[in-house]
C-alpha cells in the first residue's frame, strides 16, 4: 500500500515542472488577447450576434418579434456568433538539435517552441478549441484539463534522434495544424507529410524556431563543427570563408519551406529566439483565425 | 662587464641562447594552431562544402617573426644589458672635495652634491680616505677632516650654502694649518673672491686639482634705487654670455593680505655687457607693499634684493587750521613742513575721516587745537594702530584750554595756559638756543647748530612723567619736544610752529634731520656708519642662500656700525634689520657689487657639474619581450577564429577594461575639466540670454515634461512678446549657477530628493536677489491646496528651509492679473484657484478712483499652485501640444489662458512692478472697460 507521504511526493514531481511553463505560457497568452471571443462569424453558439432583416426562407420561428415590433415595417432576425470548435493539432520537433542555445541568456530552441506551443494552446483553448499534441498522441480535446495534459506531455522529454520528421498521427481531416522545428534536417520527410496533410484537409502553419547563431554564422578560424547529438561532423580550417556558402543554403532552405507552405496551403513563420515571442505567438493565432 | 659600443652586457654568456633561435622556428613551423570544436545544429547545411583556398596548415612567418622577437628580446633581457656602463676613475691617496658653498652655489647645488657623492662612491670603491671642506662654514679646529668616504655619504645631505662669501682671513689661517699631500676636487662657485687665490696656490702645492665649475654666469641683482619718481633696478652678471635677459619680480603683500607678484621688469643685457638696467613706475601705494625683487627662476641670494624704508615713500597727512586771512605762503604753518617733505614723501590731504581711512604713515596737524566730533576717538584709534601723530604749536592751541585739566591722550603733555614769550620786543631776556641732545632721544648724536633760537613756545604743566616724554629741550631745560607712546603709536608735540614764527628751528638743517629720526621722512641714501653710530639692530628677516626670505627667529643684536660697514658674514647675515624706529635691509649684493669670474692657471683640469649615470636596460628589454608575448597571444587568438568568433564581444570588453584602466585617471581629469567647460558655456549662454529653467527632479518623465512645457511657453514668449528666450535649461541646485536664471519652475514630486544646505544657501540668495520660483505640486485635480496630499506634503518639507515670506492667494488685483494680459484665473492642465503668492502688505489700501491698491514694490519671490502648467504648456519640437487640456474647444481655449498666465508671470518676472504702477491706470481702466 503506497503512504501518503510517498503519493505526495510523486504528485510533486510530477507538478514541478508544470506550472512555471504553464505560467510562461499563459502570461504570453495574456499579451495577445484576454478574455472569451466568438469567431465573429454568424453560426451556432449562445452569444447574440447581431440583427438582420429578414428575408425569404427564414422560418417564422426565427423572428425576433421583440426587436421587429419596434421596427416599422420590417422583421428582423436574430443572429448568434459562431462558435464552433476546432481541432488544432500541434506538433513540436523533438529532435536533439533543438536542445541549442547560443548563450546563456537565450533559451534553447526546443524550450522557445514548447513555450510558444502551450501559450497558442492556452489561447485556443480559451477560444474554445481542441488542442491536440502529435508527438504524444494527445488527440484533440478541450477544457483546462487539456491544457494540463499538454504542460505534462511538452514537459517530458523523449529519446530522439538527431533531427525529427513531422508527424501526422491522430490529426483528424479538415483541422489544424502547426510545425514547430528548426528544420535543419532532411526536407523530404517534411515535404512528404505536408503533402499528405493536404490531401486530407489539414492546414496549418510551420513554424520555424532558428537559433540567432545559426542566422548568423559568426565563426572563423579553424574549426570542427559537431551536431548536438554528435553524429556529424565537418571541420574546415577556415570557416569565415564558409559564412556566405552557408547563409546562401540557408535561405534556400527557407525558401523551399515557404514554397513548399505556400503549394499546400500552409504559411510559414521563421522565428528567432532572441525575439519577443508575443509578436509569433499573435502571428500564430492569426494564422489559424484565417478563414479558409 | 661585456661592452659593445655604449651598450654593456653583464651577464654577456646568455647570449649564446640566441644561437638556439633558428631551432626554434623550425619547431614553431612544424605546429599548426589547434582546431577550435563546436557544437553547431546547421551541421547539416555544412556538409560537402569545401574550403575554398588550401589554407595553410602551419604557423604564418610573421607570427613566427613575433615570437622570435619576443624570445630573443627576453635572452637579451636576462642577460642584463646597460647603457653607458660605468668604470670607476682610480686615484691614491686622500682626496680632499671643496665646496665654496657660497649662494651662488645655491642654483645648482643639487647637482653639486650629486657631484660630490659620485666623487664618494669611486673613493669608496677604492677605499681612499676622503675630506670635504665647505669654505662658509671650515672646520674650527684647522686641517683636513679625513674620514672614509662612506662616513661622508651620510653627511652629504646636511650640507648648505650660506649666504655669503668665504672669510678671507680665515681661509689663510686654515689654508695655513694644511701640510698633507692631497689631491683636490674643487666644485668652484665661478666667483673670485678675496682669499681664492692663496688658497688655490696652496692647495696647488699639495698636489693635483681638479675644478668643477658650472658653464652658467653667476648673477646677482642689486639693490632697488629711487631715481626721478622711478624704482631702479639693476642686475650684474660674471660672464657677457648666457641668457639675454631677466625678469625681476617685485614682490609684496597685496591688500588682501596675500604675497604675490606686485611688478615685473625685464632687464636685458646688451651683448658683452655684464650689468642690465631697467626701471619700474608704480603707484605709491603699490610701491609701498613692496617687500623685495628678485630675479625669476634663480635661486639665490644673490637673486634676492629686499627693500627697506629708503624705497618706500612715506604718506603723510598735513592739517592745518583753515585759514581766515590771506596770508603770505611763508606764514603759512605748514610752508616749512611742505618743503622739508615734499622730496621724500608723499603728501595727502582731505578730511580728517578720509586720511584716517588712507591710513597714511604720519598724521601732522600745525597749530589745531580742537577736533570735531568724532573726530579725536578716530584719530587716536589711528595712533593707537602704530601711526605717529605730529603735532606743532602756535597762537591757537596757546589760546585753547586743550590739554590744560587733564592727560589728554592726543597731546603728550599738559599745557600751561598762555605760554612764553622770550627775547621779544616786549619780554626780558635773549631767545632761547637748543641744548644738545641726551642720549635717551631719538635725535642723540645730531648736532645742533648755534643759530637755531626760540623766541616763543607753549610751555609744559610740570608733572611726574614731563622729564620721561621730553625729547628735546632748550638751553634752560624747558622743554621744546615731548613725546608720549600711545600704544603702538606715538604722539609727537614741538611746542613751537612750524614756521618761522616763533622760532627759526624750521628754517634749519636740523628740523630736516629730527624729522628723519621721528621717522616722519626717510631720505633714500644709505645710512653711514656716523648714522648708525650707537644704534643697535635685530635681524627680523633672514635670507638664506637659496634666496628665500624666512623669519629670523631669535638673534642677538648688531652694532649700528658693524651694519654701515656691510659685507654679510656669519657675524651679520643678509636680511631686514629692524632697528628702533625703522628698518634697514642688508642684502647679498650691494649697489657696487660687480662680480668676476674666477681665473684658473693654465693647466688646471676643469669639468662642468654634469654626472654620467648609467642606465640599466634590462626591464625595459623585458618589457618589450612581454609585449611581443602578449601581441603573440592575440595574433595566435585572431588566427584561430576566438577573437572574431560568437565570444568576440567578451573579449573585446575585457581588452577594453584593460585599457581603461591603463588610461582612467587621464581620462577622469579630462572628463571633468570637459565637465567645467560645458557648464561654462551653458552659464554664458544661459546669462547672454534670456533662459527659462526647470529644478531637475531625477524623475525622468516630470523632467521631460517640464523641458517641453518651458520650451511651449519660451515659443509662445517669442512670438507674441518682446522677451525672446532661447531653448529651456535644466538646472540642478546642487551644481549649478542660479544667478543667470530669472525664473525657475519646480515641480513637486513626492519622491525628489531634499536639496543640500549649500543649495538652500543658493536658492535663498536666489530668492533674495529677485528670482523667481514657481513651485507646481500638479495635484489640483485631486487634491485642494494645503491638503495632505504626498505632493503638497513634499512641497511643505521642500520649501521649509526656503526664506519664503508671508503667502496668500492671489488678489484679484494683483500685478499678475495684468502684466501682459489682463487674466483672472490661472489654468494650467487643472483649473484651481488655489494659486499663491507673496502676501500684499496689511497696510495696502485701495485710493479713491483708483482699481487696484497700491501693493507691495517688488516681485513675489514663489508662486505656488498646483495647476500642472508645464503639462498645458508643453508642446514637442513641431510645436504640436502634447497633453490634452479640457474637451474640444473649452480645452483648446484653457490652454490658452494657461498660456497667458505664463507670459504674464514672465513678464513679472522680467519687469517686476511695472504694471502695477499708477501711471498706466487710466490706459488700463480704458481696456477694463470702466
Amino acid at each position: 500500500m503506497r503512504t501518503g507521504a510517498g503519493l505526495r511526493q510523486e504528485a510533486e514531481t510530477l507538478a514541478g515542472p508544470l506550472p512555471p511553463l504553464l505560467a510562461a505560457a499563459e502570461h504570453l497568452a495574456a499579451s495577445v488577447l484576454t478574455g472569451e471571443h466568438g469567431r465573429r462569424r454568424t453560426g451556432q453558439g449562445d452569444q447574440f450576434w447581431q440583427y438582420r432583416p429578414s428575408h425569404a426562407g427564414d422560418e417564422a420561428r426565427m423572428i425576433d418579434w421583440r426587436r421587429s415590433a419596434r421596427a416599422d415595417d420590417a422583421l428582423f432576425v436574430r443572429e448568434k456568433e459562431w462558435q464552433a470548435a476546432q481541432s488544432v493539432a500541434l506538433w513540436l520537433d523533438a529532435g536533439q538539435s533543438m536542445e541549442f542555445s547560443s548563450a546563456k541568456d537565450i533559451a534553447t530552441k526546443a524550450d522557445t517552441a514548447r513555450r510558444l506551443a502551450l501559450a497558442l494552446s492556452v489561447l485556443l483553448v480559451r477560444g474554445g478549441e481542441r488542442v491536440g499534441l502529435t508527438n504524444a498522441g494527445l488527440p484533440p480535446r478541450t477544457g483546462q484539463v487539456q491544457l494540463l495534459r499538454l504542460t505534462d506531455a511538452l514537459a517530458s522529454p523523449a529519446e530522439a534522434d538527431e533531427y525529427e520528421a513531422p508527424e501526422l498521427r491522430g490529426i483528424p481531416a479538415r483541422s489544424r495544424a502547426v510545425f514547430f522545428s528548426d528544420f535543419m534536417g532532411d526536407l523530404a520527410p517534411v515535404e512528404r507529410a505536408l503533402t499528405r496533410a493536404a490531401d486530407r484537409g489539414i492546414s496549418g502553419a510551420l513554424c520555424q524556431v532558428l537559433d540567432p547563431q545559426e542566422e548568423a554564422f559568426p565563426f572563423d578560424g579553424r574549426t570542427i563543427f559537431q551536431s548536438i547529438g554528435g553524429t556529424m561532423v565537418h571541420e574546415t580550417l577556415k570557416a569565415g570563408d564558409l559564412r556566405g556558402r552557408y547563409l546562401e543554403r540557408l535561405a534556400a532552405r527557407k525558401d523551399a519551406l515557404s514554397r513548399l507552405a505556400r503549394n499546400t496551403g500552409w504559411q510559414y513563420l521563421c522565428y528567432h529566439t532572441d525575439r519577443p515571442a508575443s509578436g509569433a505567438l499573435l502571428w500564430l493565432y492569426g494564422a489559424l483565425e484565417r478563414v479558409h | 662587464m661585456w661592452t659593445i659600443g655604449p651598450l654593456g652586457f653583464a651577464v654577456p654568456w646568455l647570449l649564446l641562447g640566441l644561437l638556439a633561435l633558428p631551432i626554434l622556428w623550425l619547431i614553431l613551423r612544424a605546429v599548426p594552431p589547434a582546431p577550435i570544436r563546436r557544437r553547431f545544429p546547421g551541421v547539416a547545411l555544412l556538409l560537402g562544402l569545401k574550403d575554398d583556398e588550401q589554407q595553410t596548415d602551419k604557423t604564418p612567418w610573421w607570427l613566427l617573426l613575433l615570437r622570435m622577437l619576443a624570445v630573443g628580446a627576453a635572452i637579451i633581457g636576462f642577460a642584463g644589458p646597460v647603457l653607458n656602463p660605468v668604470t670607476s676613475e682610480d686615484g691614491t691617496g686622500p682626496l680632499l672635495i671643496v665646496m665654496d658653498g657660497t649662494w651662488a652655489d645655491a642654483p645648482d647645488w643639487s647637482r653639486r652634491i650629486a657631484r660630490v657623492d659620485e666623487a664618494l662612491t669611486d673613493a669608496q670603491a677604492t677605499g681612499r680616505e676622503t675630506a670635504i671642506v665647505v669654505l662658509t662654514d671650515l672646520p674650527a679646529e684647522g686641517g683636513l677632516p679625513l674620514r672614509a668616504a662612506d662616513a661622508w655619504s651620510a653627511a652629504l645631505p646636511g650640507l648648505q650654502p650660506a649666504p655669503w662669501l668665504p672669510d678671507s682671513d680665515a681661509l689663510a689661517a686654515w689654508a695655513a694649518s694644511l701640510d698633507e699631500e692631497v689631491e683636490t676636487f674643487w666644485l668652484s662657485d665661478g666667483l673670485s673672491w678675496d682669499g681664492r687665490e692663496a688658497l688655490r696656490d696652496r692647495l696647488a702645492d699639495l698636489g693635483e686639482i681638479t675644478v668643477f665649475q658650472s658653464a652658467r654666469p653667476v648673477m646677482a641683482l642689486r639693490p632697488a634705487r629711487w631715481e626721478d619718481g622711478q624704482i631702479v633696478l639693476e642686475a650684474v652678471r660674471s660672464r657677457a654670455d648666457g641668457p639675454d635677459s631677466v625678469t625681476v619680480a617685485a614682490h609684496g603683500l597685496d591688500p588682501a593680505g596675500t604675497p604675490r607678484d606686485l611688478a615685473t621688469a625685464t632687464l636685458g643685457f646688451a651683448p658683452s655687457e655684464t650689468v642690465a638696467t631697467a626701471s619700474i613706475a608704480l603707484q605709491p601705494e603699490l610701491r609701498n607693499r613692496i617687500t623685495r625683487f628678485e630675479i625669476q627662476g634663480l635661486r639665490s641670494a644673490g637673486a634676492v634684493s629686499l627693500a627697506d624704508d629708503g624705497l618706500r615713500r612715506r604718506e603723510i597727512a598735513i592739517l592745518s587750521p583753515r585759514d581766515e586771512r590771506e596770508g603770505l605762503q611763508l606764514l603759512s604753518p605748514t610752508h616749512y613742513l611742505e618743503q622739508a617733505l615734499i622730496p621724500n614723501t608723499d603728501i595727502i590731504d582731505g578730511s580728517i575721516d578720509d586720511i584716517v581711512l588712507a591710513n597714511p604713515d604720519v598724521i601732522i596737524m600745525a597749530d589745531i587745537a580742537q577736533l570735531g566730533g568724532t573726530e579725536p576717538e578716530a584719530i587716536e584709534g589711528w595712533v593707537r594702530n602704530g601711526g605717529l601723530l605730529l603735532r606743532f604749536a602756535g597762537p591757537r592751541l596757546a589760546a585753547s584750554d586743550v590739554g590744560r585739566s587733564g592727560d589728554e591722550p592726543l597731546m603728550p603733555v599738559r599745557l600751561r595756559i598762555g605760554g612764553r614769550n622770550v627775547g621779544g620786543a616786549m619780554s626780558w631776556g635773549e631767545p632761547k638756543t637748543l641744548r644738545a641732545f641726551g642720549p635717551d632721544s631719538p635725535f642723540f648724536g645730531l648736532t645742533v647748530p648755534e643759530d637755531v633760537t626760540v623766541s616763543a613756545q607753549v610751555m609744559a604743566e610740570p608733572d611726574p612723567t614731563l622729564a620721561e616724554r621730553t625729547i628735546a629741550t632748550l638751553a634752560d631745560g624747558t622743554p621744546l619736544v615731548t613725546r608720549k607712546r600711545l600704544d603702538e603709536g606715538q604722539v609727537v608735540l614741538f611746542h613751537v610752529t612750524a614756521n618761522a614764527e616763533w622760532s627759526s628751528l624750521p628754517l634749519s638743517g636740523l628740523f630736516v634731520s629730527m624729522l628723519e629720526r621721528l621717522a616722519v621722512s626717510s631720505r633714500p641714501s644709505d645710512p653711514s656708519a656716523a648714522d648708525l653710530a650707537g644704534t643697535s639692530w635685530t635681524l627680523d628677516q633672514a635670507i638664506t642662500a637659496f634666496g628665500r626670505v624666512e623669519e629670523a627667529g631669535t638673534m642677538p643684536g648688531v652694532p649700528g656700525e658693524r651694519l654701515a660697514e656691510g659685507g654679510p658674514g656669519r657675524d651679520l647675515p643678509p636680511g631686514l634689520y629692524a632697528g628702533e624706529d625703522r628698518r634697514l635691509a642688508l642684502n647679498v649684493a650691494t649697489a657696487d657689487t660687480a662680480i668676476s669670474e674666477a681665473v684658473w692657471p693654465d693647466g688646471t683640469r676643469i669639468e662642468g657639474l654634469a654626472t654620467v649615470s648609467e642606465t640599466p636596460l634590462k626591464g625595459i628589454v623585458l618589457s618589450a619581450a612581454l609585449a611581443f608575448l602578449l601581441a603573440d597571444v592575440l595574433a595566435a587568438l585572431w588566427l584561430s577564429g576566438r577573437l572574431s568568433g560568437p565570444r568576440a564581444g567578451q573579449a573585446a570588453a575585457v581588452l577594453l577594461a584593460l585599457v581603461l584602466a591603463a588610461t582612467q585617471p587621464g581620462a577622469a581629469l579630462a572628463q571633468s575639466e570637459e565637465m567645467t567647460d560645458t557648464e561654462l558655456e551653458r552659464a554664458l549662454r544661459a546669462a547672454s540670454e534670456v533662459t527659462l529653467a526647470y529644478v531637475v527632479t531625477g524623475n525622468d518623465r516630470v523632467d521631460q515634461v517640464s523641458e517641453a512645457g518651458l520650451r511651449g511657453l519660451s515659443r509662445v514668449l517669442f512670438r507674441r512678446t518682446s522677451i525672446e528666450p532661447i531653448e529651456p535649461t535644466a538646472v540642478n541646485l546642487e551644481f549649478d549657477e542660479l544667478s543667470v536664471f530669472p525664473f525657475l519652475y519646480w515641480p513637486v514630486t513626492p519622491d525628489q530628493p531634499r536639496p543640500s544646505l549649500d543649495a538652500y544657501a543658493n536658492l535663498n540668495r536666489y530668492l533674495r536677489t529677485g528670482g523667481m520660483i514657481l513651485f507646481d505640486t500638479r495635484d489640483a485635480d485631486t487634491a485642494r491646496f494645503g491638503g495632505t496630499s504626498p505632493n503638497g506634503r513634499k512641497l511643505q518639507e521642500l520649501a521649509l528651509p526656503l526664506d519664503i515670506p508671508p503667502l496668500e492667494p492671489v488678489p484679484s488685483d494683483h500685478v499678475l492679473t495684468r502684466t501682459f494680459y489682463l487674466l483672472q484665473d490661472f489654468p494650467g492642465r487643472h483649473i484651481s484657484r488655489d494659486v499663491w503668492v507673496e502676501a500684499s502688505p496689511a497696510d495696502a489700501e485701495r485710493a479713491e478712483g483708483m482699481p487696484f491698491r497700491n501693493l507691495n514694490d517688488n516681485v513675489t519671490p514663489v508662486v505656488i499652485g498646483g495647476n500642472d502648467w508645464a503639462s498645458a504648456w508643453a508642446v514637442d519640437d513641431s510645436g504640436v501640444p502634447i497633453f490634452p487640456v479640457g474637451r474640444g474647444f473649452a480645452g483648446e481655449r484653457q490652454r490658452e489662458i494657461a498660456y497667458r498666465f505664463g507670459v504674464n508671470l514672465v513678464m513679472h518676472v522680467l519687469t517686476g512692478n511695472y504694471k502695477s504702477d499708477q501711471v498706466h491706470v487710466p490706459a488700463l481702466l480704458d481696456r477694463l472697460g470702466q
